[in-house]
């Protein structure tokens, strides 16, 4: 039964993946809202991030001084300057691993 | 003009750095569904037939809390709902490929491979074979996925719980839009985004990571009318 189900959220998944790239053509968009498009990485991924920081596994908001945050910021300035992913994550992951095993330890 | 080869190729590395936080979110997803007590092959299908990140998680947890099967199927097709603008901004640079290679193509399309694609993309809009860079990024998600689940499935939870590696997901993310930093008009949209995210976290369905972007679209879409 549960694999039934694992079927059709997956069917329900490729349709999500498939809908747009095989059935729209380019003359169904206008210019207008190719112009918005242009946004979607920065209209979609804060999603991912926001709720990934500031709410915790219990589903609820986290301290004003939970470690994510620091983690979060210095990620976003290493990020910033560096333009480069495996430095983003590493600088967000080890200032979060410094203030959780050594500062509040 | 760069041969298939190349680009796939381009793609593969493009999107190699994720795998700094895919490798162990994907050990966590598997070793979470065996410890929810799900049959291991069950788990391992979903990373093959879903093939979706979190989805996949949330899938488990609400079947395990005895949520039904609608309600967890519900909540996969809305989280998942996000890929129908992925889609949306792929069309254009697809749009020679037959109906066929579409339909092919759509299975290996997910958040880090249409991020690092589309920049690419923009970039090089007259490449003759810009798909095989998608095909690239898809193909090596796909892999490390696989491999990731597999090993936490296997393995269990051999990641130590403690160092908190579900955070690598966020900081992969930062990693995609920190350069748009630098667009006091992005600012505002992913502001907007964020906050509406944390705003309708308890909406029903996992809902906020539709609602928001929806949300955030249309402060871009004021934005651009605004900046004429």
């Amino acid at each position: 039964m549960t694999l039934t189900a694992i079927i059709f959220a997956g069917i329900l998944t490729y349709f999500t993946r498939m809908t747009m790239i095989a059935l729209i053509s380019r003359d169904m968009l206008g210019d207008k809202i190719k112009a918005v498009l242009e946004y979607v990485p920065s209209a979609v991924f804060p999603a991912i991030i926001f709720p990934g920081i500031f709410i915790n596994d219990f589903g609820t908001f986290i301290e004003m001084n939970d470690p994510k945050i620091f983690g979060a910021l210095v990620a976003v300035i290493v990020g910033y300057f560096s333009k480069n992913i495996i430095a983003t994550i590493s600088a967000g992951l080890v200032s979060y691993w410094f203030l959780i095993f050594v500062v509040f330890n | 003009m760069l041969t298939k080869k190349q680009l796939f190729t381009r793609g593969m590395l493009d999107i190699s750095p994720h795998m700094l936080s895919v490798i162990p979110f994907g050990i966590i997803c598997g070793a979470i569904g065996v410890e929810l007590g799900f049959d291991p092959y069950l788990v391992y299908a979903m990373s093959f037939i879903i093939f979706g990140g979190a989805s996949q998680i949330v899938f488990l947890q609400l079947l395990s809390g005895g949520a039904s099967s609608l309600v967890a199927v519900a909540s996969v097709g809305i989280i998942n709902s996000r890929h129908l603008l992925y889609g949306a901004v792929l069309s254009e640079y697809l749009e020679k490929l037959s109906f066929i290679k579409k339909l092919l193509i759509s299975y290996v399309v997910v958040d880090q491979g249409f991020a690092e694609s589309n920049k690419f993309f923009k970039k090089n809009r007259n490449e003759e074979f810009l798909h095989y860079h998608l095909i690239g990024t898809g193909c090596t998600m796909w892999v490390c996925w696989q491999i990731a689940t597999l090993s936490g499935i296997v393995l269990g939870s051999f990641v130590p719980e403690e160092l908190g590696l579900k955070f690598a997901i966020p900081l992969t993310f930062i990693a995609i839009v920190v350069q748009d930093l630098k667009k006091l008009d992005h600012v505002i949209v992913m502001i907007t985004c964020g906050l509406s995210s944390l705003l309708f976290f308890d909406a029903p369905f996992k809902s906020y990571i539709i609602i928001s972007p929806i949300i955030a679209l249309f402060v871009a879409a004021l934005l651009l009318r605004l900046k004429k």
